[in-house]
């Protein structure tokens, strides 16, 4: 095993280097033959002579930005974020908050008591570290596992668990389906469940913001490594670019899109290698790393709003839990796999380590706030159990901006239906006139 | 020297034939009824119908400093010159050029929309809205619904030329109306003429609901009209009764009004009878009381469109007169429609619901 390991490195090396050989001596010999570089309209280049193909081994791969170890001890001093101790503890406790939230609503799904729920295990310091970096006035159009960013927001957990019932508080109605949450007054776009639709659209509201006096605002986007592989993806990335909009393009790339690996999405380096080709300032990091994914969205932030220009941040994580609650993922993962990120490389308990070195956390903090958060979700639900689904007419409106006749038509069909049926369908559960 | 100036005689009488040869295959398959009333007071200038709509765009960017106008090669005046001087007088931060990507420009629309600024989004081909058809559907219609009225993209207008031009074959001909019509959320507006043209658009573009605004490119040009240079808008979700009659209520949008026009005129002429022509405008909603009252009127019912006939929009216009007019009809609903093939290019004038199928169809009708 290590010898083949031994010989599988020796071949990456050879590659590398004629990879490099080559590409090292593109430069001089341009300049050698004294050639003026090409001016094509599409490219501003110099000529060679010698047939050159790139491939992915012509680059080194991206590498990953982290500021913390497993143990959370800080690696570069100078690369700590100054972030104030109440919003430390803060930052932990939405995680765990969240964490909390995901076992109680995956477990309240199994027990039939909500349709549908999504975990966002594995992935709560990139929710945690992306909203703590940005203005609270900041656009944030997500996908569907971003709900620590919801959470850190302000959005409670009675909006949340009132969404996942659809009842009578839920401000989507009861239109849509659990986590597909939405917040005017926090400035969080409403989830819809096409993949990556969300990211022209991210980059349309850009530029709205930037085009707008004295805008200090920016959009941040995210998506998965799965959605990257949508038709909308490249063209957000590539409007972003050409209409230089304030933007920021947060890819949790947690390794699966449902169950297909990543090795079966793309054959380039990730998703952050597609940055640069477009034209736009990208960084990898450790998603994990609640402290990186901070510094990177910070300063990322600092530059779309000075520069109106777009910024691509892929943060490296992995999927802890299940796709949804539609999906047993041991049936195309080992539990050996998902064990080893669950245990090693998990950012809430690199991020408890942080601050218990910093003396801001420990066991008994712990425990309580773990017990009053899950007590938070528990009180939470049976309060929302209890309530109404949204009045039956709520069905047919907002559709439009004003109720065309044809469908106050079919408004009263249904009504003059109901006052003949009314014991054939679940009315009692529906708020009443 | 006699003989010379036979031959060239002959050869002048040659071009002559060759030239109306291929304008006659070039040639519109309507004649254009301009309309000779125009909906406000004031000042009108002679435009045509890309200028109509230019000018609805122009008195947009003037009055709304949040409107925006882009789409693929729209910086330079569009390949129809619909956003003509246009860069020139807004700026290239409100006039613009967008990568050349029919989801994209949908998708930034509707974000544009959602952060509170004014979209005119053009598509370049109505045959090329088809890779945004998931954003328009799926986001752009849904996006108040879905929120709990919390956002919305009402802001967003999609333009699209769309329609026969003579030679536009597949992929410059189609109609895709009935295919927006099937989305609740979205308004879908055809004019039949510049002055149609210029007033909904501008409530298009005012309206709080994303719109589907489809221009028969055939009119960009070969439509003029006296059109008032003031704002007006036309209401939406309205039609327009263009001729009153009895015996017959035909029904059509875009340059299909201008057949039915004149297929009445031949009514008229040959048969001695007049016929209610109704111009739907609006696909989505439609104004499902004016056909109603007209065919109730009439009992008789023609609509035409240059769609194919299964699934069309006559299909639903159809359904719904037998369903409120049952008791008032004389004859059965007739759809005189483009076939169900995609649209051809050398069969364009055998393709086409022209006069003389519908004249033929309200014929049948009329002596069903």
């Amino acid at each position: 095993m290590a010898l083949r390991t031994g010989a599988c490195v020796l071949r990456y090396n050879a590659l590398r280097t004629t990879a490099r050989s080559l590409f090292t001596r593109t430069q001089p010999e341009s300049t050698q033959n004294n050639v003026k570089p090409a001016e094509f309209p599409g490219a501003k280049a110099p000529y060679v002579t010698e047939m050159k193909f790139l491939n992915e081994t012509s680059y080194d791969p991206i590498p990953i930005y982290r500021v913390m170890d497993n143990n959370g001890a800080v690696f570069e001093s100078k690369e700590e974020p100054s972030i104030e101790k109440d919003t430390l503890i803060h930052m932990y406790k939405i995680m765990i908050q969240l964490s909390q939230m995901d076992k109680i609503l995956y477990e309240s799904q199994r027990q039939g008591r909500i349709s549908f729920y999504m975990t966002n295990y594995g992935e709560e310091g990139i929710h945690v570290g992306s909203a703590a970096a940005l203005s609270p006035d900041d656009l944030v159009f997500a996908q569907y596992r971003e709900v620590g960013v919801f959470l850190y927001r302000g959005v409670t957990v009675t909006d949340i668990v009132n969404q996942c019932y659809g009842n009578v508080e839920d401000l989507g109605k009861g239109r849509q389906m659990p986590v597909h949450y939405g917040n005017k007054q926090h400035n969080l776009v409403t989830i819809s469940s096409p993949l990556a639709t969300q990211m022209p659209q991210a980059v349309g509201a850009a530029y709205a913001l930037k085009r707008q006096e004295n805008n200090d605002r920016c959009v941040i986007c995210y998506f998965g490594d799965g959605a990257a592989s949508e038709g909308d993806a490249f063209s957000a990335l590539n409007f972003a670019a050409t209409l230089d909009c304030p933007i920021i393009f947060l890819c949790r790339n947690n390794g699966y899109a449902i169950s297909t690996p990543t090795s079966e999405q793309y054959r380039g380096d990730g998703i952050a290698s597609r940055g640069p080709a477009l034209g736009i300032r990208t960084v990898r990091v450790d998603g994990t790393d609640l402290l990186a994914v901070y510094n990177a969205v910070k300063e990322s932030r600092e530059f779309t709003v000075k520069n109106n220009k777009p910024v691509l941040i892929e943060a490296m994580s992995y999927r802890v839990g299940h796709h949804s609650t539609s999906d047993d993922s041991t049936a195309y993962r080992s539990i050996e796999e998902i064990q080893k990120w669950t245990n090693d490389e998990s950012p809430i308990p690199k991020f408890k380590m942080y601050l218990e070195s910093k003396g801001l956390w420990d066991a008994e903090l712990e425990k309580s706030w773990a017990k009053e958060s899950r007590d938070t979700v528990l009180r939470t639900m049976q309060v929302a159990e209890k309530k109404k689904l949204p009045h039956w007419k709520e069905m047919l409106e907002d559709v439009y901006y004003e109720m065309p006749s044809r469908i106050q038509k079919q408004m009263q069909e249904m009504e003059n239906h109901l006052k003949k049926y009314s014991d054939k369908y679940p009315l009692n559960k529906f708020q009443s006139d | 020297m006699a003989s010379l100036v036979t031959k060239n005689t002959t050869l002048l009488i040659k071009l002559i034939k060759n030239v109306t040869n291929n304008s006659k295959r070039l040639s519109s398959h309507f004649i254009y009824y301009p309309d000779n009333e125009v909906p406000v007071e004031g000042e009108t200038a002679k435009m045509n119908m890309m200028q109509a709509i230019n000018n609805a765009m122009d008195i947009t960017l003037k009055n709304d400093p949040t409107a925006v106008l882009f789409g693929e090669d729209v910086g330079f005046g569009g390949v129809f010159r619909c956003s003509l001087g246009l860069q020139e007088k807004y700026g290239k931060d409100r006039v613009f050029n967008t990568p050349l990507c029919e989801q994209g420009i949908a998708g930034f629309g509707i974000g544009l929309a959602t952060a509170g600024a004014t979209a005119i989004a053009e598509i370049q081909f109505a045959d090329y809205i088809f890779p945004a058809f998931d954003q328009i559907v799926n986001e752009a219609a849904k996006a108040r619904y879905r929120s709990g009225g919390q956002f919305a993209c009402g802001a967003l207008t999609v333009r699209s030329p769309c329609s026969a031009v003579g030679h536009g074959a597949l992929y410059h001909s189609q109609s895709p109306e009935a295919f927006f019509a099937h989305a609740p959320g979205l308004r879908v507006v055809v004019p039949r003429g510049p002055i149609t043209a210029k007033g909904l658009l501008l409530s298009c573009i005012r309206e709080p609901d994303p719109c589907i605004f489809l221009e028969p490119k055939i009119l960009y040009r070969s439509a003029n009209e006296e059109v008032p240079v003031g704002d007006y808008t036309l209401p939406l979700g309205k039609a327009q009764v263009l001729r009153e009659g009895d015996a017959a209520t035909l029904i059509a949008w875009g340059t299909q009004v201008h057949v039915l026009l004149e297929v009445a005129d031949m009514a008229k002429e040959k048969l001695g009878v007049m016929c209610d022509v109704i111009d739907l405008q609006s696909i989505l909603p439609w104004d499902e009381e004016t056909v109603c009252n007209s065919v109730k009127k009439t009992g008789r019912c023609v609509i035409s469109h240059e769609a194919p006939l299964t699934s069309g929009f006559g299909a639903e216009i159809a359904a719904t007169v037998q369903e409120q007019c049952f008791l008032h009809l004389e004859a059965p609903v007739s759809r005189v429609c483009g076939w169900d093939a995609p649209f051809p290019h050398v069969f364009e004038p055998l393709y086409l619901p022209d006069k003389w199928r519908c004249y033929q169809a309200l014929l049948d009708t009329l002596h069903y």
